[in-house]
């Protein structure tokens, strides 16, 4: 469980964050949503302090996250990112092998093991020996995302993790996140997809201004907007 | 003929005032820079010492410029209000360090190092490996730094977010790609430090031009010595060119599609 006591982000004359608290119950499927610009992306960068809040708290599991225990607190929140960042110089396997096996928590041969588990998974058991050069940006983020798999986490952030993609290649990124999402993990995606979010979502949250405007169930949030700027905002993307 | 016996008739033949062709002349030089009393081995140990020389002058230098490079990269990627005394201390050095060196002509520091720092010590071949390695240190941290600032800054943040720490994260995922990157210039550093080590004979390192010299003060015959040395030079420049090629196409492994 994370909750996110009245987070900031302040650059030097710009508020990004300006509180937001919010809490994300296990098996919960989150969507963040907003106009570019809006904070969603920090927000989630924030949790894991890949960007370093100027005010708030974030908490995992009753424990706050602080800056010396971080690399355990993030080895339980795996990161997708738009981007993929792949690691170029390594085959895929041993991209999915390399945490868990320098973190001491497993051996190779089992790392090994789960990795060609998790590549089954995703269909891409052939890849396995592959460099990430060789890959379409789908197979890309599916790699991505066993990555973070393999570190067992007890949640999944993704960062826009399909707005890098193709159009043809979305579809396949998004199959696999509606199977994760119903195998029970708990995500929490930044994405302008709404139909993903009205698919597979069990809160759909709108950020505007650095802060959440509306925090409701896809159905009500989708077809009954009462807040103005989130009108303005689907009438644009719907 | 004996070639032995032919150089001893026409440079008999030079002396008793006779006139030489073009090619006898060149072949009397040629023989008495090269040949003549086994100069050859001279040249031959020279290149040894230049070779080892160069050798531990790039152990040193890149040694000492991988870590000044990774001191002032840890120290310039700490987020501000975190950041560490201690690192803080050693950015200082190392920057004061580069700058020194960076600022101060090659020859000055050799000088320095023989006459005032071990001015008592003979070891010249050491002395010149040391003050050359630590002056290619200096601009192979940059080098280094440049390589590593290059990295996406992604890949730092895609190793972090999966529980490794910085250190790691370094030395697994942002330095093997900088490597890549930085071995051109790398290897141009490597050459320029080769064609340096003949400034030690000016401290008595007895390195190939040294063992040029020598032969030069045998014979008061200067060109073919020289060029000689010129011509061994390229071609171990040459030959160490192409050495990098094959390594730098190695590494481009991942490249592949």
């Amino acid at each position: 469980m994370i909750v996110a006591e009245n987070l900031q982000k302040r650059y030097e004359n710009l508020d990004v964050l300006k509180g937001i608290s919010l809490t994300i119950n296990k098996g919960d499927v989150v969507c963040l949503v907003g106009p570019s610009g809006c904070g969603k992306s920090t927000f989630l960068r924030c949790l894991t302090r890949l960007e370093e809040p100027t005010g708030g708290k974030v908490f995992l599991d009753g424990e706050e996250v602080t800056e010396k225990g971080i690399d355990k607190t993030r080895a339980k929140m795996g990161m997708v990112f738009q981007h993929f960042n792949l690691f170029p110089h390594l085959t895929v396997k041993r991209t999915i092998t390399l945490a868990p096996t320098r973190l001491h928590r497993m051996t190779r041969a089992q790392a090994d093991e789960r990795a060609m588990e998790l590549l089954e998974r995703i269909g891409l058991a052939d890849k396995a020996n592959v460099y990430p050069g060789s890959l379409s940006g789908g197979q890309k983020q599916r790699i991505a995302i066993a990555r973070a798999l393999a570190m067992d986490p007890e949640v999944l952030l993704f960062d826009e993790p399909t707005s890098a993609l193709d159009p043809e290649m979305v579809g396949e990124v998004l199959e696999l996140m509606k199977e994760l999402a119903r195998g029970g993990m708990t995500m929490v995606v930044v994405t302008h997809e709404m139909g993903f979010a009205r698919e597979v979502a069990n809160r759909v949250i709108f950020i505007d201004e650095g802060v959440i405007k509306v925090d409701k169930p896809p159905q009500e949030f989708f077809s009954n907007p009462e807040n103005e700027r989130l009108k303005a905002f689907l009438s644009k993307v719907l | 003929m004996d070639l032995a016996a032919q150089f001893e008739a026409l440079s008999e033949l030079a002396r008793s005032g006779g006139e030489l062709t073009f090619w006898q002349d060149f072949f009397v030089k040629f023989y008495q820079a090269f040949i003549d009393s086994n100069r050859w081995l001279q040249y031959l140990e020279g290149v040894g010492t230049t070779l080892i020389v160069t050798a531990a002058a790039l152990c040193i230098g890149v040694i000492l410029g991988s870590v000044v490079a990774l001191v002032r990269v840890s120290h310039d990627q700490q987020r501000a209000g975190h950041k560490n005394p201690i690192l803080g201390f050693f950015n200082l050095i190392c920057e004061i360090y580069s700058t020194v060196i960076r600022g101060t002509p090659m020859m000055v520091q050799l000088l320095i190092m023989s006459m005032v720092v071990f001015a008592s010590s003979r070891q010249y071949n050491f002395i010149g490996a040391l003050s050359l390695g630590i002056n290619s240190g200096a601009y192979v941290s940059e080098i280094i730094r440049g390589g590593l600032m290059a990295v996406d800054g992604g890949q730092m943040e895609a190793g972090r977010s999966l529980g490794l720490n910085y250190p790691t994260t370094m030395l697994l995922i942002v330095v093997p790609q900088a490597i890549k990157s930085v071995l051109p210039a790398l290897g141009n550093e490597f050459i320029i430090l080769l064609k340096d080590t003949s400034l030690i004979t000016t401290i008595g390192g007895k390195e190939l031009l040294y063992a040029a010299q020598g032969v030069m003060n045998r014979t008061y015959e200067a060109m073919f010595p020289l060029l000689g040395t010129a011509a061994i030079y390229l071609v171990l420049v040459l030959l160490f060119t192409w050495l990098l090629g094959k390594l730098e196409r190695r590494l481009r492994q991942s490249d592949r599609r």
